[in-house]
């Protein structure tokens, strides 16, 4: 494996545990489990093995983009409070030795679904990882207020991916679920922004409120909350999901909007504690979790 | 980063340890794949 820290001419090897960080745990939760609920809401039955490989393929390859991310942007994270700690930017890794991680855990995750699933979700898995750091890391965050809007297609491939892994090929409500985590994705990290807005500005980062401005980021906000929750009910009366989903997807989305309003029509003073923007940054987390819960339930409850 | 890291004494004890569990990490990891990729196998002969 790689080395990290030099002292003198001997090297300590890089701990596991900043290895592990490198692949942003807390942000695979959420991919691993949308992309579960792909899976679990496909038709038929999928071997356990093999939906327990496909699962583990997603999440390496998470992991993997995690790792290139945190590599590419290690001069960006030391900016920045909330990232400074990573290994990259506290100096507790070498760039080469995330490198080699990366690289090396993307490699295998596809090879692993190839072997445990099929082509079509290889190539879907590779697609995600490569959209992940070219087009999202390296070429729109560092250059356009857009980039986590047009980004947020590659956050929205694991329940697709989970779907074709169990099935082979792609249908409507996959699509579905993809643009529904696509749509969300802007609401849930301009509120994010709002509140870490000076750290963003610090990395010269052109995130929304950097460039465009509190207000303008709020009334998106606002707007993108609401075809978000238009996405999220229409497999109801399309005919893709039951009323189990219909309703919940309702309620949840209602709620959603509910926290966007307050956050889209406010104005705030120096000093502002960003409460209703904390609120909604902390329910759309919760509510990606519910209304894919609500999605596998939905198809248990019909078969 | 690492250009310029934080000078500290070596430490040769931390070194066996870090090398001593990430061997046993590895060995860990490797014995999982062996089981894993054998399972596959036997799920993809029985589909």
């Amino acid at each position: 494996m790689a080395q990290s820290l030099t002292h003198g001419e001997m090297t300590l090897p890089a701990d596991w545990r900043d290895l592990f960080a490198l692949t942003k745990p807390r942000v695979m939760s959420l991919v691993v489990f949308t992309a579960l609920c792909g899976l679990l809401a496909a038709p038929g039955h999928v071997h356990p093995v093999l939906g327990f490989s496909s699962i583990l393929a997603i999440t390496l390859g998470a992991g993997a983009s995690g790792a290139l991310n945190q590599w590419y942007e290690a001069a960006l994270d030391a900016k920045m409070k909330r990232t400074a700690s990573r290994p990259l930017p506290a100096g507790r890794l070498a760039p080469q030795a995330a490198l080699h991680f990366g690289v090396g855990l993307a490699a295998f995750s596809v090879f692993l679904m190839l072997f445990a699933a099929n082509w079509q979700a290889a190539a879907l898995l590779t697609i995600s990882i490569l959209f992940y750091v070219f087009v999202y890391t390296m070429w729109l965050k560092p250059r356009t207020p857009q980039n986590i809007v047009i980004g947020g297609a590659a956050g929205a491939f694991p329940p697709l991916i989970g779907w074709v892994a169990a099935t082979g090929s792609i249908a409507p409500l996959p699509i579905m679920l993809f643009l529904l985590i696509f749509l969300w994705t802007p609401p849930h990290f301009w509120a994010l922004a709002l509140f870490v807005r000076s750290d963003y500005a610090a990395a010269g980062i052109p995130m929304m409120p950097v460039v465009a401005g509190e207000q303008s980021t709020r009334r998106q906000i606002l707007f993108y909350a609401l075809i978000m929750a238009a996405a999220a009910i229409a497999p109801w009366p399309l005919g893709y999901t039951g009323a189990l989903y219909g309703w919940a997807a309702t309620l949840l989305s209602a709620l959603f909007l509910l926290l966007s309003v307050r956050v889209g029509l406010r104005q705030t003073d120096a000093g502002d504690t960003m409460q209703p923007e904390k609120r909604l940054f902390g329910y759309s987390v919760a509510y990606l979790f519910l209304i894919f819960t609500a999605v596998v339930i939905d198809h248990m409850w019909a078969l | 980063m690492t250009d310029d890291p934080t000078p500290e004494p070596f430490d040769e004890a931390e070194y066996r340890r870090r090398q001593r569990s990430r061997a046993n990490l590895m060995a860990w990891i490797l014995g999982g794949l062996a089981l894993l990729f054998f399972l596959i196998t036997m799920a993809r002969m029985v589909r």
